[in-house]
């Protein structure tokens, strides 16, 4: 959610590293769940409550039902990647519009979407998220829309700054005069060069996109005909005592999601020269 | 402060349209909860409760009962939103701020040690342990914590505010509710504790190589008083910031955390609300939500003046 520019990770080349690795196997799970584990994950596939490593073919254990624990979690993967990436693309669309509509037009309008922008950033994110699924329904799709509509403030801000330091430059005075019209100046000349800090905040969007969903999936207001990760710990939630196991997985996939994601972003940064510039 | 008026009217506006996009308006849902009522009932409730008419009079009538403090009327308690809200408010306001004051100075300290010795394993240990926690959904690290120390260990109550039908003194039932606010506000905190680990870090890395830091050490000050006086105070103040900038996430953390823990707060109201389609709850909720979000902010202000003491008291901050 908030943007932090002084410190990262001490050896930024490792952080990438295993930011990488974590985020490449994740994708790969996402990607080929159908072929590593057929069928739907929602089926019963055998004796409910195996615990892992009791049964080769269900290395992880199978939950109440006898749904595979494993195959759970290569198809929440999917869920999780999707929802964040969509989720946070669209905060993030929604934040450079704002940002650049405010930073370059300025006056009346700036003063209008900053105040909005901050009625945003100060109600609490996840109870307007919340509201938002409650009203709208519980689909994919709104869930997306919720995520987006309630975390976009931190990019607009950024742009916004960003936008307003360049709209003074000289090509900006050129292309006016040239006689392009003031959006087009907004969006082709002078966006482009605001866009490179917005690369700094894709890691923490989409992670904090992944922990949303999670904990609405928790709460089951997400899609209840996906099988996600939060899902998979709401529903072993109720044999904590006899079955840790279904709550600790999925946990340990969302984490390790979340954290690819804020590494390889936290890389991308530095290399741009974002972080870390002392 | 009176900055914050603008915000809350748009927030305002802003739950307005919420409720107006909900298919349904809050007579259906009573209507559905009692299970009857004719055509008529129906227009006598809406007409009481000021929801005929087109989107124009129901704003203003919306606005006129917020302008007095009234929140509407709660389908799923069968009593006044506002009741209902503040009832729940205190054990909310208790976790919240422990919680915010447990992340907050934890993390200024793990984010000191860290910056301190820079490039040692200490720092290391720190920064990539508040990088696995900043990456940890709360529910998962409360429910792990239930696992450990209210099942295998039994410590800690596994939920709740307080012991049920305990006959304690007043001394007694403040330790009870502590004692069952442990493990929720250390949840809460830890969640949240990356991000003042690293401002915190990155501040006192960055105040390091100030001019006045080179003075004191030319002076030949102590340096445990450099740490502290030079380097720390100063560093703290984006750390002061970052607290109101997070409060609203903090808030919105402790839905499912309170969720959790079974906890009778604000949050697990918010999620029985949605549970029950009480939306004129909910937007209840939202609206205390938020101005317990621009209340923090003040007492942030209020704060930061007395750390930095360029800040006067008419000069509005930017936040």
């Amino acid at each position: 959610m908030t943007l932090d520019l002084q410190g990262s990770v001490p050896r930024v080349s490792t952080g990438s590293a295993v930011g990488a690795t974590l985020l490449s196997a994740v994708i790969l799970a996402a990607i080929f769940a159908s072929w590593l584990a057929p069928g739907d994950p929602l089926d019963m596939v055998a004796r409910p409550l195996l615990t892992p490593l009791q049964d080769a073919r269900f290395p992880l254990g199978t939950d109440q039902l006898g749904r595979d624990v494993l195959a759970g979690l290569l198809h929440g993967a999917r869920v999780s990647m999707a929802v964040g990436a969509a989720a946070a693309a669209a905060a993030i669309g929604v934040g450079i519009l704002v940002g650049t509509l405010a930073g370059f037009l300025g006056r009346f309008t700036d003063d209008f979407l900053m105040r909005i922008t901050e009625a945003f950033q100060t109600v609490p994110t996840f109870l307007l998220a919340l509201a938002l699924v409650s009203v709208l329904g519980a689909s994919a799709a709104n869930v997306v829309i919720a995520i987006g509509i309630s975390s976009w403030p931190a990019t607009a801000r950024l742009v916004r700054a960003e936008v307003l330091r360049l709209k003074r430059a000289e090509f900006v005075d050129a292309a006016r005069l040239a006689g392009r019209v003031p959006l087009a100046i907004a969006f082709y000349e002078v966006l482009p060069g605001a866009l490179q800090p917005v690369v700094a905040l894709i890691g923490i969007t989409v992670g904090e996109a992944i922990l949303v969903e999670s904990a609405l999936a928790f709460l089951g207001l997400s899609d209840p005909n996906l099988n996600s990760w939060g899902g998979m710990i709401a529903n072993g939630r109720a044999l904590l005592r006899n079955a840790p196991y279904l709550v600790a997985i999925p946990g340990i996939a969302i984490a390790t999601a979340v954290l690819a994601v804020t590494l390889v972003g936290d890389g991308l940064a530095s290399r741009f020269g974002l972080i870390n510039r002392r | 402060m009176l900055q914050a008026l603008p915000v809350l009217a748009l927030v305002a506006v802003g739950v307005f349209i919420l409720l107006e996009m909900a298919e349904g308006d809050a007579v259906d849902a009573y209507l559905a909860g009692i299970g009857s009522g004719d055509a008529g009932f129906a227009a006598d409730l809406r007409e009481r409760y000021g929801l005929e008419g087109n989107i124009g009079t129901r704003f203003l009538t919306y606005a006129i009962r917020l302008a007095q403090l009234d929140l509407g009327h709660s389908v799923a308690f069968s009593r006044d939103v506002g009741a209902v809200i503040l009832e729940r408010l205190p054990n909310t306001l208790l976790m919240m701020v422990s919680a915010i004051l447990l992340s907050a100075s934890m993390g200024i300290l793990l984010g000191g040690i860290a910056a301190l010795r820079r490039g040692g394993p200490t720092d290391a240990a720190i920064t990539v342990g508040a990088l696995i926690l900043n990456a940890t959904p709360g529910f998962w690290l409360g429910l792990l914590a239930i696992i450990l120390f209210a099942v295998k260990l039994r410590w800690l109550p596994i939920g709740g505010i307080s012991t049920l039908d305990a006959d304690l003194s007043l001394f007694g039932e403040l330790l009870d509710v502590a004692w069952h606010l442990v493990l929720p506000v250390f949840t809460l905190a830890l969640t949240y504790l990356a991000l003042y680990v690293r401002l915190m870090r990155g501040a006192m890395i960055e105040t390091d190589a100030s001019g006045w830091v080179l003075a004191a050490r030319a002076r030949g000050l102590p340096a445990s008083r450099i740490a502290l006086r030079h380097i720390a105070r100063p560093a703290l103040l984006p750390v002061v910031t970052m607290i109101g900038l997070q409060s609203g996430a903090l808030l919105g953390g402790s839905i499912v955390i309170e969720t959790v823990f079974s906890i009778p707060g604000l949050g697990a109201l918010a999620f029985e609300a949605v549970l029950q389609r009480d939306l004129q709850l909910l937007a209840g909720i939202l609206l205390t939500g938020t101005v317990l979000v621009v209340a923090v902010n003040v007492v942030i202000d209020l704060l930061y003046r007395l750390l930095d003491p360029r800040v006067r008291l008419d000069a509005g901050l930017d936040s």
